[in-house]
């Protein structure tokens, strides 16, 4: 076991430190999180983490609401990839009551989850730059660049779904929409401009001194940490683990799909951050090869939601997961035959991400507690559920 | 260390004496709460589970609380789901901190919404409720929420 | 002239101090509306026809009319002097500048000198305001700060002493009277003037605290810094005194290396070709700060220390040198 480091002991001589609280309300806390740093000078020397400000008690909301209602609320675990959660959920009802997905619906769901991850990780690109590089410097520049390519996808979702942020946009058996007329060349010419753009991206940072200093080499994750803690996704890619859900076990038609799983070893920040551009590289190939492929049919095998209590699941139990943006997302669930299952548990990818950080915080600067934040890439809707 | 789903289902048999459930790539072991360190030790070292999915708790009402964790060999595919049933108003568990680094925070979500104890957890205290929750653990069947109906 | 000097010079002062007034309200919509062509955006645009201008107004209005908040634990004294100490050597520096031959507060003997001892003493307002704050963000902005200064105050000071050594004066009018001529711009200089000019904007970068060298100001990791307890007219005062400074320093570097008022046309285009470097000056720096990360402290005293000083003594070294044997302006 790699022992955790919890402290760290500098040569210092004064021996005075200084409490510094990050957070709840913090320029780059991602939501609320709270992190009481211990700092020696500008070391951290030990941190705890303080998360739960966003708990909503997401597994007690799903015990009480029925199969057809909760897949809506599941896009409010991670707000940002909602797609992905509600995925998580429909595949794990669907996996104990054994019910057929359409290929259509399939492929939809790729599509949409793989669009999905395209805005999150635009978001994500954003919002770390802004973390390093301030919102008066060249950070907003990258935010405002990124943010307007996830703004092109959002209006692809708002004319799937009819919603921006939260979508509803899977039910138990298949999907609720189907695309509109003409969706599939605006995603094209989307998929074009934003590829494109990620060339702007990597030219911006990495031929920029002064975003490699800050970026690598720091926030190492070692692969035995990684796993130990649980961490998943592209963290744990950038840790060297040749781990994808999507291969793994593929999920969803996934394994109708040729793409590459990105895999750095170095574990620090620019190693995760190399992962996912290539990330949206591939998820951009994903969608391309869906789209091209499409197959005509149904796309739900249970239409129509007559009754909140419709769909029914027999006794058992079934755990579900998929590669999310952030990671593992699963689903547990102990159905007892009633139309609200008996217990469900959310494993949220960004929980078992964030946990790491008491791990890898001590011994670092100041500043890099927040570029390592950002390149884990918390969402505290899902890390409090 | 490869070993087929089949092959760890054997191992825990011989070792643990425990008849595990096997399902497609999923080892269901029903532990008793003595054996649940030993076996997650023997699941780290021995099936090389080192990936903690997560670890929870389930309320069966009457039969008290189960406990359950799923570990992972991420090179062979092997999943171990280990859980325990504690027995009618039994809260004390043993803790897996030093086994996985992982489950401390889990834990502690356990010991948060179920009111469940871990023996040797270093740092047991709230993870994501408030310091000000007076109504007991929400996960608990036996809790009686404040009401709220959510609309339907 | 009829007038005394003293009443000449006074009525210069109250003039130049308003100009720059205007101007550094003008300045910031300047880099606001850079800054957003860089970041696909249009920047100001309602107040005021055509594209804001009036925006400024608006702000520093809005400015004077919020609560002055002051915390309770804070050392108010401290606390509420710190804004002053810091405008005034901002302001100060103009003094020495002169816009035109003869357009200048004091054109004395020692400008360049007055000009970096007192933009050095801007460091004694921040300081203040960080401790005075009694916050813990501040504390660490205002530590980070005298690092930050005094690592990076030397080679700006090298830096520009390469045109003065060049030059052969420390008069302001002297070093540009030195720059007549075709392609005779220090800037123009061979090697010695460009890596000169550099190792200036790099250290004018880390002097003014913009990014990537803002570390005590580092919203990301220390909210604002020493600012972060500061309201109202007192932020107003701070962000007034930096981008004075931020002014003065370009006004500064189209002196020592692009001629300061030189340029074709007649005599009274002066002080708008010095503006117009100036301005060149002070874009230079905003394209860099809009699309730079922010590095590290420990990094920053790194490039300091162990590249931009030996660098500046190199290059001052280097410029004795030259003049010394005969290939100077001045000598």
């Amino acid at each position: 076991m790699a022992v955790a480091r919890t402290t760290v002991e500098v040569g210092y001589g004064g021996g005075e430190r200084l409490m510094m609280n990050m957070g709840p309300q913090h320029p780059s806390s991602h939501g609320v999180f709270r992190a009481i740093l211990t700092l020696e000078g500008e070391t951290v020397v030990a941190v705890d983490a303080v998360i739960g400000y966003l708990h909503r008690c997401h597994e007690k909301l799903g015990e009480t609401l029925t199969y057809v209602q909760y897949p809506t609320i599941a896009s409010k675990t991670d707000y940002v990839a909602a797609m992905t959660s509600e995925l998580a959920y429909v595949l794990a009802v669907e996996k104990i009551a054994k019910f057929e997905v359409p290929k259509r619906a399939r492929y939809l769901r790729v599509i949409a989850a793989e669009l999905q991850r395209i805005a999150s990780h635009c978001l994500w690109l954003g919002t770390w730059c802004m973390d390093m590089g301030g919102a008066l410097g060249g950070g907003a520049t990258v935010f405002l660049y990124t943010i307007r390519e996830r703004e092109d996808v959002l209006d692809l979702f708002e004319s799937l779904t009819g919603a921006r942020l939260l979508y509803g946009f899977h039910q138990v058996g298949g999907t609720r929409y189907d695309i509109p007329p003409g969706w599939d060349a605006k995603v094209r010419a989307t998929l074009d401009h934003i590829e494109q753009r990620l060339h702007e991206y990597e030219a911006m940072l990495e031929d920029n001194a002064f975003f490699l200093v800050r970026t690598q080499g720091v926030g190492t994750i070692s692969q035995t940490l990684a796993q130990e803690v649980g961490v998943s996704g592209p963290l744990a890619r950038g840790s060297g683990l040749q781990w994808d859900l999507r291969k793994a076990e593929p999920y969803s038609s996934y394994e109708d799909f040729e793409f590459r799983i990105p895999v750095e070893t170095a574990g620090d920040c620019f190693a995760r951050y190399r992962v996912r551009m290539v990330e949206f590289r591939e998820s951009i190939k994903i969608v391309r090869d869906a789209l091209a492929g499409l197959p005509d049919g149904p796309i739900s095998s249970r239409p129509g939601v007559k009754s909140v209590g419709q769909v029914r699941v027999p006794k058992g139990e079934g755990y579900s997961r998929v590669e999310g943006a952030r990671g593992e997302v699963g689903c547990y669930i102990v159905a007892d035959g009633s139309p609200k299952p008996y217990r469900m548990k959310w494993r949220g990818a960004s929980f078992s991400n964030l946990a790491v950080l008491p791990h890898i915080l001590p011994g670092c600067k100041v500043a890099d507690v927040v570029a390592i934040m950002g390149s884990i890439d918390p969402v505290f809707g899902e890390v409090d559920r | 260390m490869s070993l087929a789903p089949a092959a760890a289902a054997d191992l825990i048999r011989q070792t643990f004496g425990i008849e595990p459930r096997v399902e497609d790539r999923l080892v269901t072991v029903p532990l008793a709460r003595e054996q649940w360190p030993d076996f997650g030790r023997f699941a780290r070292e021995t099936l090389g589970c080192l990936y903690l999915n997560f670890l929870s708790a389930i309320d069966w009402k009457a039969e008290g609380i189960e406990v359950i964790c799923r570990v992972e060999n991420l090179a062979t595919g092997v999943a171990v789901m280990m859980r325990t049933k504690l027995g009618a108003g039994e809260l004390r568990c043993p803790t897996l901190v030093d086994v996985w680094a992982g489950a401390n925070w889990m834990e502690r979500e356990a010991f948060d919404m179920f009111g469940l104890t871990f023996d040797g957890h270093p740092d047991l205290r709230r993870l994501l409720l408030g310091d000000n929750w007076e109504l007991g653990p929400p996960l608990r069947k036996d809790f009686v929420d404040s009401g709220h109906v959510p609309y339907r | 002239m009829t007038l005394p000097p003293i009443a000449f010079q006074a009525l210069m002062a109250f003039i130049v101090l308003n100009a720059i007034l205007v101007v550094v309200a003008y300045v910031t919509l300047l880099e606001r509306k850079f800054a957003a062509r860089m970041q696909s955006r249009i920047g100001p645009y309602y107040v005021g026809w055509p594209h804001g201008w009036l925006q400024p107004i608006a702000d520093a209005l809005k400015l004077m009319m919020k609560e002055d908040v002051v915390p309770d634990a804070a050392d108010r004294w401290v606390y509420n002097l710190a804004p002053i100490v810091f405008l005034v050597p901002c302001l100060l520096i103009f003094a020495t500048i002169p816009f035109a031959p003869g357009l200048g507060v004091a054109d004395l003997n020692i400008g360049v000198l007055f000009f970096l001892a007192v933009s050095a003493l801007e460091i004694v307002g921040l300081f203040m305001g960080g401790w005075g704050s009694n916050n813990k963000y501040a504390l660490l902005s205002a530590m980070r700060a005298v690092n930050q200064i005094i690592s990076y105050d030397l080679p700006f000071i090298f830096a520009a002493l390469v045109p003065v050594v060049l030059a052969g004066s420390m008069q302001m009018s002297a070093i540009v009277g030195a720059q007549a001529g075709l392609l005779g711009w220090f800037l123009f200089y061979p090697v010695i003037g460009q890596l000169a000019f550099i190792a200036f904007i790099v250290a004018t970068l880390a002097a003014e605290n913009r990014v990537p060298f803002d570390i005590l100001e580092a919203e990301s990791e220390l909210v604002a810094g020493f600012r972060v307890e500061y309201s109202g007219m007192k932020f107003a005062l701070i962000q007034l005194a930096e981008y004075a400074h931020m002014l003065g320093t370009s006004f500064l570097g189209a002196l020592l290396f692009l001629g300061g008022w030189l340029g074709p046309g007649p005599a009274w285009l002066g002080p708008v070709w010095f503006l117009l470097k100036a301005l060149v000056v002070f874009l230079l720096v905003t394209w860099v700060r809009w699309s730079f990360v922010r590095i590290r402290v420990d990094q920053i005293l790194a490039i300091s220390w162990k590249l931009l000083l030996p660098l500046s003594l190199l290059l001052l070294m280097a410029s004795a040198f030259v003049v010394a044997f005969g290939a100077g302006h001045g000598a």
